[in-house]
């Protein structure tokens, strides 16, 4: 068997493998999740147009297409190795070995924890967690919960949260510590969610954001944000105070809180107790490229991207023959840019197989993906642009040592 | 199942029409059929999986989508399974895990 693998049956998966099999070729997707759509089956938000994205259904849709193109989707299957042997791919699994010659890593992301005391208790989750549980299974992550990190991960979950009935009573900030570091300062949790302010129906946000623009104010701004939060969605959110410590016994009771400082120093002497039956943690999204890791790419840790990406060019290829990205394993964006990546490198594997039949297709492709890019409605990183644009310049420099490696 | 999500302002009312029964820790419970593990325990008011083999400390979901590994429970007999990832069936037998001896580590504190 010699079907193009595709790892992920998120976005950039399933529309990879949507391209491919549109285009006759055989392809197997992998996926150790009980359902198709990845990160996608969670997302629920609405757009400016007043519809509703939601991805349960966008995901079903990806996968009912696939499934009438032939695709062959694989899930409940864990990969836990790959490895390249006689220029063929071996792709180890817990449901039995596979064979290929070109692969797509599809892998998506997870999420960046902070280490809080007391974070082990049950009740504590991750942000997305929370969201899965909420959205996809349709079981409450608590009662009446609090989120720590204010990102953009966190405050369109929380949205969801208030939406199918379960209270969030505030979105804080960590203590800063050596870890948790830009997450717990006030000014830069500022700066962050200044781009997202166009998702705030307060009108006192998106004011305040457009009165922001510069540091002093900025900085003024942190000094008098009021201490009890600014309300989004009527979540109070609160970037003047932080959790020191999640307590309870066996499970989540709640947290202990503090006043901060400007600069994120807990003022002694604030610290009270709310109660909480779970707790959400997020420090953002991070690329999930542990495969590429081991299927022996280069990386480069590019902050705009969200962390370490392995190394690839516009069409989705990495330095190694026959391997692909897409999705957030190249960087965190949304659903709809993950998709046109997803069809980038369906392109690029089929130019692969059918020698340079599809390079108009290509080109056309990764425009889309930059439209898509610059329409997008959450934007996880203001500088996307910024991170992949050092990501090709690191690119041209590995050809060019490669060339040079080649003429010595 | 209290804690279900049964009518959802946008995604509509949850189809319940599947239920299944299983047991964790030998008591028994009902589910939706091909939910997780996790979320099935979840809707029952389960919180605790398992506790830290070392420090006996109690352990639930963290990232419910397999890559933390803080969810592992025994399915029929079989160790280590995710919770968060494993599609309930009926008349699954779930058990958590305890705290296990550490009886090198204890000698050790004694004798070195």
């Amino acid at each position: 068997m010699n079907k193009i693998i595709i790892i992920g049956a998120g976005p950039a998966g399933l529309s990879a493998a949507i391209t491919i099999a549109q285009n006759g070729e055989e392809v197997l997707v992998l996926d150790e999740y009980m359902l198709a759509g990845g990160r996608l089956l969670g997302q629920l938000y609405e757009e400016p147009t007043g519809n509703w994205w939601n991805g349960i259904t966008e995901s079903e849709n990806l996968y009912e297409k696939a499934i009438q193109l032939g695709v062959d989707i694989q899930l409940n299957t864990s990969v836990y190795d790959m490895e390249k042997q006689n220029n063929q791919w071996i792709i180890y699994t817990d449901n039995g070995t596979y064979f290929t010659k070109n692969v797509l890593l599809a892998t998506g992301a997870a999420e960046q924890p902070f280490a809080i005391p007391g974070w082990t208790l049950p009740g504590v989750m991750s942000v997305g967690a929370a969201q899965v549980m909420t959205n996809v299974h349709r079981v409450k992550p608590g009662k009446r919960g609090i989120i720590v990190g204010v990102n953009v991960l966190s405050s369109a979950i929380a949205m969801e949260l208030q939406l199918a009935g379960i209270h969030v009573k505030c979105i804080t900030l960590p203590k800063k510590t050596k870890l948790a570091k830009e997450s717990g300062d006030p000014l830069e949790v500022m700066n962050s969610l200044l781009h997202v302010s166009h998702m705030a129906p307060s009108k006192f946000v998106q004011l305040g954001s457009k009165l922001m623009k510069n540091d002093l104010m900025k900085k003024m701004g942190i000094s008098f944000y009021p201490k009890n939060g600014i309300k989004m969605w009527d979540i109070p959110i609160m970037l003047r105070k932080a959790v020191i410590e999640i307590y309870g016994d066996k499970v989540v009771e709640g947290v202990k809180i503090a006043t901060i400082t400007p600069d994120g120093e807990v003022v002694k002497g604030t610290e009270e107790n709310i109660s909480a039956d779970f707790v959400c943690i997020t420090g953002g999204l991070y690329p999930l490229a542990e495969l590429a890791a081991i299927a022996g790419c280069p990386f480069y840790h590019i902050e705009e991207l969200g962390g370490h990406v392995p190394l690839h060019n516009e069409k989705m290829e990495t330095t190694i023959e026959g391997l692909y990205v897409a999705g957030n394993i190249t960087g965190i964006e949304g659903a709809k840019v993950a998709m046109s990546q997803g069809v980038v490198a369906g392109f690029s594997i089929l130019n692969h197989i059918q020698d340079g039949k599809f390079n108009n297709d290509i080109e056309k492709s990764i425009k889309e993906i930059e439209q898509t890019r610059n329409s997008a409605y959450i934007q996880f990183h203001p500088n996307v642009e910024e991170g992949k644009h050092k990501l090709k310049k690191h690119w041209e420099n590995y050809i060019g040592k490669e060339l040079c490696k080649m003429v010595k | 199942m209290t804690n279900r999500i049964i009518d959802h302002p946008i995604l509509g009312k949850l189809d319940q029409s599947e239920s299944v029964s299983f047991t964790f820790n030998d008591k028994q419970y009902t589910g939706l059929k091909n939910e997780s593990i996790a979320s099935a325990l979840l809707a029952n008011g389960i919180r605790v999986l398992r506790k830290h083999e070392e420090s006996g400390s109690t352990r639930g979901i963290y990232c419910n989508i397999g890559h933390c590994y803080e969810c592992r429970v025994t399915v029929n007999g079989e160790q280590g399974i995710r919770a968060c990832l494993t599609p309930l069936r009926e008349n699954m037998v779930i058990i958590s895990g305890e705290k296990l001896l550490t009886s090198v580590k204890d000698w050790r504190l004694d004798n070195e």
